[in-house]
């Protein structure tokens, strides 16, 4: 990879599209550096020679940079054309999130471009982890720029404050630079190599069991469906496929995100990934009713894992707060899963006789009637078909088609959402329970807290997220990124494919 | 027979085949002895076959995918497959045991593994055959493996080699309950255990037929087959991966490559044609509305149709609309210049009829409205020939679909006839097409005829594969194809086909 590699972040010229735009020039009659023992092959001699010579012009034009290999790419701390800085910003809390000037302090001031960039870099030298990796901006005026890379935070950092997006997304790692996709020769020299094995829930997929809230708001009570789900999914990538950097972030309004950081999962091709997904994976079908939770037993010993943790859920989530059976028409739906119709009769009749009972009654109904005789199958099943009820209702549903894919692209974490203007945020596992999704600052409340900050400034300069709110969820980030980090400098440099000999 | 040596340099002696000259070393010629009646497929056939062979019995292995391909389509269970494919097995590619004692044994299962890997050279070339390929011929492997002899099964098992830890007893029963839940055995039955990245087994992860602890997928002993099965799978995976990177020099053999081309065009669903990287045109700068008009003289004639109706009428109708919205989209127009394109094009229309009735179902075409799945999927994919040629017909003061189809063939020629071509044998052969509806026959004349010159030029000084001519079969790969031939030597290398990279 001499080129992007040669590249120090010190030396970058300042606008990045003129880098693009040389690039191009320079790299067209060169393809694929990556393949370049398979293409250089293939090509005929003239060009061949051709190609070195173009390869030494790049090296001889980057090389001299090597030198200067400081790392100051990311760091917060505000470069001269900055510094003139508070222009005290004048932000009340009736400002609208979107507005150009919020968004500009919020790049300026508070998002952790240098975590960001250790987190997706993998280590603190810039390599191209980082710049190789795909962002998708979404402007203000709602376009969308696919195939951005930066080969450094600061790049990155610059393209935000000047683009403002009103969020960005993050994809794989690519073979080439994403920037230079156009300029190759062999369509498939650009492809994705890499990218976290990544999860959404979103409460969409629980509008048909969720009573207290509809649509795009959310509570406390139905934020619960959100907790249970990290629960389960995160102890099953723990303990079951052994992963270690799982970093769960609050999407900004209505659910989360998970990104699995370790190596052995950023290389996991589709199908690896699918496989990943169907074993999460347990309701089928949609909302037209009917029975939605068909597994084998004896449950698989991460459904039975799964349902110990979901059954306590179960009875304050469900039954008490949201209460889902209360309706006579939802409450037929209860019926549809029971097995036993004698069962089913009995229960309805007693239902009739009592409108409007709430689901915990109704619950316990369940085994009560079945007792005093009203069962004509056995227990056992009784129980089970009770267990796949709890499982319909619990467990997490995930919107499985992220997942499956190398190369879809999830929003990046510190992002403002556009419509709460609430940063999204990390969650910490440890502590999931007491994750308020509504306390989670606003970009406005932020930028508020810094003008209100009166600390003394040492002669350390104090980070602007220091003296606000965000604190604890970037020192939170800081610390998963710094784990993550430890670990990827163990691990042993990946192999490069051998472009020997081979048949066929 | 055909050999990659990367260390080779002159091009004449790759990618060689031919049956009545001997140009390889007797050793590399041995014929292989097959042992087994499964096959790994790990080592390439060496010996020679004639061109008749290597067409036979490509096509041969060829229906006995496409039916399977057929019977997963129909959802016909494994059981019901394997009924249905033993005639077509039979007929086509049979191959039986060691225990049958038949003569032809041995050149039953020289058929089937040359076969095998003639196909494999020829779906390798996009990642969406070399997925389908993969896909089917694991299906094959399994029926097999299913019906093959016991003993047989054992012995090729054991041949592979394959690296299966053996659980031990103090970590069977430290995972007893587990193991239990899994096997779905009684207390008392025993059974042995394999242990292997989970990667290995994907298909028995996402089936929770096995128990996953840190990483390893504990696989009961009668799993086997999946385990088989799914090492089949990657290492085919692997292998097309590395013949499509060595591609490109098969085209040297120019009487391998039709067939090649062939193969893999019967085999091409109806939209897969369509490649998002035909948005990526060397050269091309990025598309504005204004340019639209310009350029429309390299669409082909169903987009310059709804191109001339709309700049006639200042409008069009819904499905006109979709149809070149997305092979505007396709062609890679952004989406606030294809807002800016129809606002313009539609003059008629005041600014708040537009925003209210028209610009949302650009947008949502563009994915950037919509539900979560049309967002995630950046829209609707541009329409393939087959798309267009399966539609309903387009209804009074509707312009949508394929003119050769939808046209009378007087209004067609006539309208040709205004684009520019005159040929008088060409309009010929062009009606003929369309009589015998064989439509985009007719469209790739066309085609032909007016990048004639460009066509000879790049097939002679070899700057184009026979692939990156091959037939069109959709209309943005029509837009891309014209636009590079008439801009070649201004710096655009021409890549034609590629690799879908986006979804
Ligand atoms: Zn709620």
């Amino acid at each position: 990879m001499p080129l992007s590699m040669s590249r120090s972040p010190g030396a970058t010229p300042v606008d990045d599209s003129s880098r693009t735009i040389s690039q191009v020039s320079t790299l067209k009659s060169e393809p694929d550096t990556q393949s370049q023992d398979l293409s250089m092959a293939d090509a005929p001699a003239s060009s061949d020679e051709e190609a070195a010579k173009t390869k030494v012009n790049l090296e001889d034009l980057f090389d001299d940079e090597d030198s200067d290999n400081e790392f100051p790419s990311s760091a917060p701390q505000i470069k001269s054309e900055e510094a003139s800085q508070p222009i005290p910003l004048k932000i009340t809390s009736k400002s609208a999130y979107s507005d150009p000037e919020i968004m500009r302090a919020f790049y300026q001031r508070l998002f952790p471009f240098r975590h960001l960039f250790q987190w997706l870099n993998h280590s603190p030298t810039p390599s191209n982890d980082f710049a190789h990796r795909e962002f998708a901006f979404t402007l203000p005026n709602d376009a969308y720029l696919r195939y951005q890379s930066f080969p450094t935070a600061d790049l990155l950092r610059k393209q935000c404050i000047a683009q403002l997006p009103s969020r960005f997304e993050i994809g794989p790692v690519y073979s080439t630079n994403p920037r230079d996709r156009k300029t190759l020769r062999k369509a498939s020299a650009f492809r994705p190599l890499s990218k976290e094995l990544v999860f959404d829930i979103d409460m969409t997929d629980y509008d048909d069991i969720r009573t207290c809230c509809t649509g795009a708001s959310i509570c406390e009570k139905c934020w619960s469906f959100i907790t249970m789900a990290i629960k389960v999914i995160d102890v099953a990538l723990r303990d079951d496929l052994g992963f270690k950097h799982i970093l769960w972030v609050y999407s900004g309004r209505r659910g989360a995100h998970a990104w699995v950081c370790d190596k052995r999962a950023r290389e996991l091709d589709d199908s690896r990934r699918r496989s990943i997904a169907g074993y999460l994976e347990l309701l089928k079908g949609g909302d037209q009713g009917g029975k939605r939770v068909n597994v084998r037993r004896p449950l698989h010993p991460h459904l039975d894992r799964s349902l110990d943790i979901l059954k306590e859920h179960f009875q304050t989530t469900i039954l008490r707060e949201q209460d889902p059976w209360a309706e006579d028409a939802k409450a037929a739906h209860l019926l549809n899963l029971l097995p036993d119709k004698t069962l089913r009769d009995a229960l309805q009749k007693k239902w009739d006789s009592a409108p409007e009972r709430p689901s915990a009654a109704k619950w316990a109904d369940i085994d009560a009637v079945a007792k005093s005789g009203s069962l004509s199958k056995s227990s056992r099943d009784l129980l089970e078909a009770k267990q796949d009820i709890v499982l319909e209702y619990t467990y997490p549903r995930l919107d499985a088609e992220v997942s499956k894919k190398l190369n879809h692209l999830l929003k990046s974490p510190f992002v403002v959402h556009p419509g709460t203007g609430r940063v999204c945020v990390p969650i910490d596992t440890r502590r999931v329970e007491e994750f308020d999704p509504l306390g989670v600052p606003t970009v406005t409340q932020l930028l508020q807290e810094i003008d209100e900050w009166r600390g003394e400034e040492g002669e350390k300069k104090v980070p602007d997220w220091d003296k606000t709110s965000l604190k604890p969820y970037v020192d939170f980030f800081r610390g998963f990124v710094a784990s993550l980090l430890r670990d990827e400098k163990g691990a042993v440099k990946r192999e490069r494919e051998d472009g020997d000999a081979m048949e066929f | 027979m055909i050999r990659h040596d990367y260390s080779r340099v002159e091009p004449k002696r790759r990618a060689y085949i031919d049956p009545k000259k001997k140009q390889f070393a007797k050793v590399e010629f041995q014929q292989q002895e097959y042992k087994h009646r499964l096959n790994y497929y790990v080592l390439p056939p060496t010996a020679e076959i004639t061109l008749e062979e290597f067409e036979t019995w490509a096509i041969n292995r060829l229906k006995v995918l496409s039916e399977l391909e057929a019977c997963s389509f129909r959802n016909r269970s494994p059981e019901e497959t394997a009924e249905y494919m033993k005639s077509i097995l039979d007929k086509y590619l049979p191959l039986r045991s060691n225990s049958s004692r038949s003569r032809d044994l041995q050149e039953e299962r020289r058929k089937d593994h040359y076969s095998h890997f003639i196909l494999r050279l020829a779906f390798s070339s996009t990642e969406d055959l070399r997925r389908r390929f993969s896909r089917l011929e694991t299906m094959l492997f399994r029926l097999r493996f299913k019906e093959d002899d016991l003993r047989e099964r054992q012995d090729f098992v054991s041949s592979l080699n394959l690296e299966w830890e053996e659980v031990g007893d103090d970590e069977k029963r430290e995972l007893k309950e587990a193991l239990a839940a899994v096997s779905g055995l009684k207390k008392g039955e025993e059974q042995g255990w394999f242990k292997v990245d989970f990667e290995r087994v994907p298909e028995l992860v996402e089936q929770r037929k096995v128990v996953l602890k840190r990483g390893k997928a504990y696989v009961p002993q009668r799993e086997q087959m999946s385990l088989v099965v799914a090492e089949f799978t990657k290492r085919l995976d692997d292998a097309l991966e590395l013949t499509a990177r060595a591609l490109p020099r098969l085209d040297e053999d120019d009487r391998l490559a039709p067939i090649l081309a062939h193969l893999s065009q019967s085999f091409m669903a109806p939209d897969a044609a369509y490649s998002s990287s035909d948005a990526n045109i060397d050269g091309l700068s990025t598309i504005t509305a204004p340019a639209i008009d310009n350029l429309s003289q390299h669409f082909p004639l169903c987009m310059q149709n709804l191109h001339q109706t709309l700049r006639r009428d200042s409008h069009l109708k819904h499905f006109g609309r979709l149809q070149y919205t997305l092979f505007l989209k396709g062609i890679g127009l952004s989406l606030e210049e294809c807002i800016v394109f129809w606002r313009r094009s539609f003059k008629l229309i005041q600014d708040d009829k537009f925003n209210k009735e028209y610009r949302y179902n650009i947008r949502h075409s563009y994915g950037d409205v919509g539900g979560d799945a049309n967002r995630r999927g950046r829209g609707y994919t541009p329409y393939s020939c087959q798309k267009l040629l399966t539609e309903p017909l387009p209804g009074p003061g509707q312009a949508h679909g394929c003119p050769y189809r939808t046209f009378e063939p007087d209004n067609l020629i006539a309208m040709l006839q205004r684009t520019g071509v005159s040929d008088r044998d060409l309009l010929k052969g062009v009606r003929e097409d369309v009589g015998k509806q064989r439509y985009h026959v007719a469209c790739n004349r066309v085609f032909e005829h007016s990048h004639k010159k460009e066509m000879k030029k790049v097939k002679d000084d070899g700057t184009w594969s026979a692939a990156d001519l091959d037939t069109i079969v959709h209309p943005n790969t029509y837009f891309k194809r014209s636009w590079l031939l008439k801009h070649l030597g201004e710096g655009n290398a021409g890549v034609v086909n590629g690799d879908k990279m986006e979804e």
